[in-house]
């Protein structure tokens, strides 16, 4: 395949995403002076029996690119034509790769909220799935620790413990525990256990001493050099590494798509924490982006709570829309899923409506009354992981705070959550409820009841689920990863205006005046009210802009501090404008049962998210 | 059936099943090609490594980690006994402190960087049983065998236990009555009961009391089953419940007739040896819960009855999976090709169905399954 010098010199790209039921490719070319997604095309993922080949998907999914698209990419033997000449060829190929269940990790570190959180952070950033966290203190007995590290076949292990210079036991100790678990790699019998030391160099020696007979052992900087700081980069480069040469290469046909690929093979998660860091670089923003899928939910964020900004990735193993959706049900209790529905339903009924569902997790819902109750075991679902993520998405802890007397009053403590709702920019969803909800009004009052933006905070879906390609595309040819994000990955929804505060009396929240294309519009947004404007898309595929000015009553804060006003640009879409004047925080459960039904149906009749005379059935 | 979720659940009256039958870790296959085996025969058996004990014997002794070895009275490899001194520490000649074995086995490691002392634990033997009545037709050396026989097959949809066995015996008159507690009888002991649309919790509860081993059924209560297991089944992987009793459901949650074939097969058999598991994980690879019934030579007829694989078409009988007409039978009379708008605005493939009382509606492919006459 070509290798380019200058990246401006790549005009056809051809990006593949290899999931573990359907392989995704899609085709991006440069027209008219900018990247575009063009064509996309799919087909089965042959990695398991009878095919046991990747690549026979991949040649079947770049198949039908050529022939939706007419342009041959694909010689006579199954070969990428490389570089492209007119309507023939490809300028580079890259793929992402999530089949035979993704990478699965397991990591330890000496103190369970210090070290080993550190070493679960750099794990799940580099788009595994951490199987479980081994700490010294994590209250299990040692015997307890090395029978569950038996038990578990990860793909490679993550150690690390202690600061650089700090005391050695506490790691050693943690190896030994290793090497007594003789651990196994989950594919493939033939090669020993990867494990990369991620901890105190000072125990370099000894770790060595104790696990390089019996395991791969790899040895990177420490990802807590000291407490202060964490150093997550060897660490995930080390995991792709080994990604590439152990995992991948263990799989069927993976040796072929390496050869063909002309970056990495990256995991699927890993590639989409690549593009929405990318993005939240580039335009200088806060993102959150949530992938709901059927088992699995990942939430992932770049905030910035000082100069630098700081990217963070959750995987919620058992919240998913179809084989995990009991899970989320128990999790959630039935009294939080029913809040978002207005009727009332049978629990009994409901019960085994959820478990049919987990059993058969194909079907799809046909009556609206399904549609809506789905949609609110949705919205429970990804509010479950998003305070999964809040959660782990912190300051470092155990470092110790310089206070200052002003900060006597606040109970900040170390470890608190990085994650705030006030400074987001933006929040993408992703996923089937998200992606193929049949309004699109219906993924942005999800996305905000489960959320709870503050602020002013725009909304968007992933159309098909481009980002993983997109995330390996930052890597080879970033000006086309995020020409083809804005204008073709994203499904711009539009923005959500919710002041943040409480008013105990109802009456008005703000007062707004928005220049839209078709005239001004002002008015008041009372408390419980939600109101939506259209602002549309342009012809550019970009979200049309509007000028705005908010002035928030004295208790409500919409950024600039309560009661004062904020004049801003702010983006449509599909959807438009959405003034949510429900404060925050707002908890549903806090409404009497007539008004938690009128308000459900008066929202979703504002924001049209039912046919007319749904909810009156 | 590696996509069993997909529509249409197997129900067969004779096909050639073989089970592999794998210890956890290498050991002894301890029969060979040819042997014939009943369901409770063992067929290989291992040790499983026991369990690892630390002991910090530096702490206890006192003694710095790098002086362990000169203290310790034992050495990597040697047999240990609970209580038997394994470290002893003399200091001022006269003043002894002893560390003592916690477990019985051997010493693992000594490490005189942590003062660690490793105990590992007596190995703990391991058996796999052939689980089906049939002949030994591989044996995968150190590993384990495939046990082959020719017999009537059920797949249910979920089940919760493992694997047992036992003599079929009708517990209900036909495929559409609740199997309630009044139907359990003691000569129910022993035996593989078959239910109608449902079994109730109390009926549960007195075929362990009377000591059923299985139970088949059309449907089951899901509020019944975490009233039962006492907590909520999040995500379906199942199997290794201890309840005392396998359940094997056959179509779904609630109130739910077992297919008419399933429930004339069962009955065709009654009194003959059955082999169940309720294991059931539903993610990819699945593995549903099974009915094995292996069958007598005489029984075998002659030519094997060829598994029709046929998509849906005009004609064939449905099943609705999911809501509004969850548990409705019936045939399809019409596929149509483009999208179809749903009540609830999704656009999905569908198929027109005619109900058993004549009434006709609309459904989404994926809510339908097939079923056999």
């Amino acid at each position: 395949m070509a290798k380019f010098d200058n990246p401006d010199d790549i005009k056809i790209i051809v990006a593949t995403d290899c999931g573990s039921t359907t392989t995704k490719a899609i085709l991006i070319e440069y027209v008219n002076g900018e990247y575009r997604q063009t064509t996309r095309g799919e087909a089965p993922t042959t990695v398991e029996a009878p095919f046991e080949d990747v690549t026979m998907g991949v040649l079947n999914a770049v198949g039908e690119l050529e022939e939706l698209s007419g342009r041959k990419i694909l010689d006579e033997n199954g070969k990428f034509i490389s570089p492209a000449r007119g309507d023939v060829g490809t300028d580079v190929y890259i793929s992402t790769s999530s089949a035979g269940g993704g990478l699965q990790m397991m990591v330890a570190g000496v103190v369970r909220s210090m070290t080993a959180e550190s070493a679960e952070r750099a794990a799940l950033g580099a788009g595994a799935i951490v199987m479980d966290v081994i700490a010294s203190n994590d209250k299990r007995l040692p015997h307890q620790q090395i029978e569950r590290i038996r038990h578990l076949r990860p793909d490679m292990i993550l150690l690390s413990g202690g600061i650089d210079g700090g005391t050695t036991t506490h790691v050693v100790e943690l190896a030994e525990l290793v090497a007594a678990a003789d651990p196994r790699p989950r594919l493939g019998s033939s090669y020993k256990l990867p494990i990369i030391y991620a901890g105190n160099k000072n125990a370099t020696g000894e770790v060595k001493k104790v696990l390089e007979d019996k395991v791969d052992l790899r040895v990177v900087d420490n990802l807590r050099p000291v407490l202060e700081r964490e150093n997550l980069g060897p660490a995930r480069e080390e995991i792709h590494e080994l990604f590439m040469e152990h995992v991948m290469a263990q799989a069927p046909g993976y040796k072929k798509l390496m050869d063909w690929a002309d970056a990495p093979i990256m995991p699927t998660p890993g590639a989409v924490g690549l593009i929405i860091q990318t993005i939240a670089r580039q335009y200088g923003i806060e993102a959150v982006g949530v992938d709901i899928g059927g088992a699995t939910t990942d939430v992932f964020s770049v905030f910035r709570p000082g100069d630098e900004p700081v990217f963070n990735r959750t995987v919620s193993a058992n919240l998913g829309m179809s084989y995990s959706i009991s899970n989320v049900f128990a999790e959630a209790t039935l009294p939080m899923v029913m809040r978002w529905v207005p009727f009332i339903m049978d629990e009994r009924d409901l019960r085994n409506r959820v478990k049919n569902k987990m059993i058969r997790p194909t079907t799809i819902p046909q009556s609206m009354e399904e549609l809506i109750f789905e949609q609110a075991i949705a919205r429970e679902a990804l509010r479950l992981a998003f305070v999964q993520h809040k959660n782990f998405a912190t300051v470092l802890k155990g470092v110790q705070q310089q206070r200052t007397i002003a900060d006597a009053f606040e109970q900040s403590a170390s470890g608190k959550t990085i994650v705030n709702m006030m400074t987001l920019d933006m929040l993408i969803g992703s996923g089937g409820v998200l992606s193929h909800a049949p309004r699109r009004q219906q993924s942005a009052l999800m996305m905000i009841d489960a959320f709870l933006p503050e602020g002013i905070t725009r909304l968007a879906v992933d159309s098909i689920f481009m980002m993983p390609q997109l995330g390996v595309l930052t890597e080879v040819q970033p000006k086309a990863a995020t020409e083809v994000f804005e204008k073709d990955c994203l499904i711009h929804l539009g923005t959500c205006i919710a002041p943040s505060g409480q008013s105990k009396k109802g009456g008005p929240v703000m007062k707004y005046t928005i220049d839209l294309p078709s005239g001004q519009v002002s008015g008041t947004l009372n408390h419980l009210e939600m109101k939506k404007f259209e602002l549309g898309i342009g012809d550019d595929s970009l979200p049309i802009k509007a000028k705005a000015r908010f002035e928030p009553e004295r208790n409500f804060d919409l950024g600039a501090g309560p009661g004062r006003p904020v004049e801003k640009e702010i983006h449509g879409g599909v959807v438009g404008i959405i003034l949510d004047g429900r404060g925050r925080p707002f908890d549903l459960s806090s409404l009497s049962e007539t008004e938690r039904v009128s308000h459900l149906v008066s929202w979703a009749e504002e924001l049209n998210i039912y046919p007319e005379g749904a909810l009156k059935q | 059936m590696g996509h069993a979720y997909t529509p249409g659940l197997k129900v067969t009256d004779q096909m050639v099943i073989k089970k592999q039958r794998i210890l956890p870790l290498k050991g002894d296959v301890v029969v060979k090609v040819g042997d014939h085996v009943e369901p409770e025969t063992v067929v290989a058996r291992t040790h499983l490594p026991g369990q690892v004990v630390p002991i910090n014997v530096a702490n206890k002794l006192g003694v710095p980690p790098e002086d362990l070895e000169l203290v310790m009275t034992k050495k990597p490899g040697d047999r240990i006994k609970e209580g038997e001194e394994i470290a002893l520490s003399v200091s001022l000649w006269i003043f002894k402190s002893r560390c003592a074995a916690t477990i019985d086995g051997t010493i693992e490691s000594v490490s005189t960087v942590t003062g660690q002392v490793l105990q590992r634990g007596n190995p703990t033997p391991v058996e796999v049983k052939a689980y089906v009545k049939g002949e030994v037709t591989e044996v995968i050396p150190n590993e384990g065998v495939v046990v082959t026989c020719i017999g009537s097959f059920v797949q249910g949809i979920f089940g919760i236990g493992g694997e047992t066995s036992g003599p079929i015996m009708m517990a209900t008159s036909d495929n559409a009555t609740v199997l309630d507690e009044g139907m359990i009888q003691d000569n129910m002991k022993g035996k593989i009961i078959v239910g109608g649309s449902m079994v109730t919790a109390a009926a549960l509860k007195k075929a362990i009391k009377t000591g059923v081993r299985g139970i088949v059924t059309g449907g089951f209560d899901d509020k019944d089953l975490r009233d039962f297991l006492g907590y909520d089944i999040g995500v379906a992987i199942t199997g290794s419940e201890e309840i005392g009793v396998t359940l094997v459901v056959t179509e779904g949650f609630g109130t739910i007739d077992m297919a008419q074939k399933t429930f004339s097969l069962l009955h065709r058999h009654e009194g003959e040896l059955a082999c169940i598991n309720g294991a059931t994980q539903i993610r990819a690879g699945v593995i549903r819960p099974e009915v094995v019934i292996p069958l007598k030579t005489e029984q075998v007829e002659k030519a094997e009855v060829e598994d029709k694989v046929l998509g849906l078409q005009i004609g064939s009988p449905i099943r609705v999976i999911r809501h509004p007409h969850f548990g409705k039978l019936g045939a399809v009379t019409d596929l149509p090709a483009p999208l179809h708008k749903l009540e609830s605005e999704s656009k999905a493939r569908i198929l027109e169905v005619e109900f058993a009382d004549g009434s006709r509606s609309i459904v989404p492919r994926a809510n339908v399954e097939m079923i056999e006459d």
